[in-house]
């Protein structure tokens, strides 16, 4: 898969740390404004797809960064995980917001929900690397080849 | 009521799609199609007349009406995963491809070890 | 905005008729995306707006991935006839789709008019959700606090497809055919 023309990697290296951007505001304030980490994770993979489109995949296959997509996916969902383990330690049943009662803020502000926010990170953080790693393997790779 | 009647009329397309088509890719675009079809069935099912998105403002007040939020959450769950069975299907008619040539399931019969 | 709703189901009907008929299979997929953007739309008009976000990236990812898959292979339909199957299989959809429809209307009384849900169980969510979880958005209330479960099994769902994909498409460890 060939890159684009020049126009439209200049206008995608000037778009997408926008659209990154975007995609943290999403995740971050999940729990004040509609999103979370479904809509942030798909952001930020939307984003990383679109420079790998408009550059080419030659270049995104001898480039130096290390494609740590699988990793990252499951750091994700072993945060997940141990948030949930967490309020069964603290003698609640599997999953009890246990952050919210002992640290509650003020709704509205970006400091509350107890353990909301925390499950939005994990959430987006595994759903953009796998939709990075699905896109990778299906579009970008030779089949054949080592990854 | 005549929406609920179109959305399952989506699913009855994407089902003959299923049924019919020779080609995989075919196939695979009906499976699409029935997805879609279950996504809107149920965030028809969750509108209430005159309601707003469920996010709680101070400028509302405490008595606002909302729409249902349990449907929306369920759609979010099942989008997502849509997404996942359909490049898994992606991938596995790639590999079909590779080793018998065509996408027709007529000619497809034959294991190759 | 609601009387916008059947137009654009109408106009999504018709853009999966194009999809299943059409010779080339590339047209088909871009008539695909016809079907996600209108939903897209009938989503922000039902009020949905986290649906909305969610959909037109999936959308759109969807629409790359199958059509590197069809470039990478052949772009043509089958267009041979089915011979003697055509019977057997015209009527096992007939009957299929006719109990399906049959079922389905004996369900139609049942169901409560567009625009007027029981709510049994969000009535609990929307009354007390803020004073039980302190989030502000229900849904993500809903999702990550009061269902949180159901959102484990989406992740695992996710993780194991990964898993396939990444698993069916390599052949190192594998005789070569």
């Amino acid at each position: 898969m060939n890159g684009m023309t020049l126009i439209v990697k200049r206008i995608t290296q000037l778009m997408m740390p926008s659209i990154f951007m975007l995609g943290i505001y999403v995740i971050v304030h999940g729990h004040l404004t509609p999103g979370g980490g479904f809509a942030g994770g798909v952001l930020i993979a939307g984003s990383v797809v679109l420079m790998v489109l408009a550059f080419g995949s030659e270049e995104a296959r001898s480039s130096a960064l290390k494609w740590r997509a699988s990793l990252w996916e499951s750091i994700g969902i072993f945060i997940f995980w141990f948030l949930a383990i967490l309020g069964m330690i603290q003698k609640g049943p599997f999953f009890a917001n246990v952050i919210q009662k002992l640290y509650p803020g003020s709704p509205g502000q970006l400091f509350s929900a107890g353990m909301i926010p925390l499950c939005n990170l994990a959430i987006g953080i595994e759903v953009a690397a796998a939709l990075f790693a699905i896109f990778i393997t299906l579009a970008v790779m030779k089949t054949g080849e080592k990854q | 009521m005549i929406l609920y009647i179109l959305s399952i009329l989506l699913f009855l397309i994407g089902l003959y799609g299923v049924l019919v088509k020779r080609n995989l890719i075919k196939i695979i675009l009906g499976l699409m199609i029935m997805e879609y079809a279950v996504n809107l069935f149920f965030a028809l099912a969750g509108f209430r007349q005159g309601g707003t998105a469920p996010i709680l403002s101070e400028d509302a007040g405490s008595q606002a009406v909302f729409v249902d939020p349990l449907p929306q959450a369920l759609v979010l769950t099942a989008i997502v995963i849509g997404l996942g069975t359909t490049a898994l299907l992606v991938s596995f008619a790639v590999r079909i491809y590779e080793k018998y040539g065509t996408f027709d399931v007529r000619k497809i019969r034959k294991l190759h070890g | 905005m609601l009387p916008f709703l059947v137009p654009l189901l109408i106009l999504m009907i018709f853009g999966a008729l194009v999809a299943l008929e059409s010779r080339d299979l590339l047209s088909g997929i871009i008539s695909l995306g016809i079907i996600g953007f209108a939903l897209t739309i009938i989503f922000l008009i039902l009020q949905a707006p986290d649906l909305a976000i969610v959909q037109i990236i999936i959308e759109t990812l969807t629409l790359v991935i199958l059509i590197a898959a069809v470039l990478r292979t052949s772009r043509e339909d089958c267009t041979e006839s089915w011979g003697m199957r055509k019977a057997v299989v015209a009527g096992t959809g007939l009957i299929f789709t006719a109990v399906f429809i049959w079922k389905f209307i004996a369900i139609l009384p049942y169901m409560p008019v567009f625009g007027e849900p029981q709510l049994r169980m969000a009535r609990v969510y929307l009354d007390s959700g803020l004073t039980m979880t302190g989030a502000v958005n229900l849904v993500a209330a809903v999702i990550l606090d009061f269902r949180a479960y159901d959102t484990l099994g989406e992740a695992t769902v996710l993780f194991t497809s990964v898993a396939g994909v990444v698993a069916v498409l390599r052949t190192v460890g594998r005789k070569r055919s």
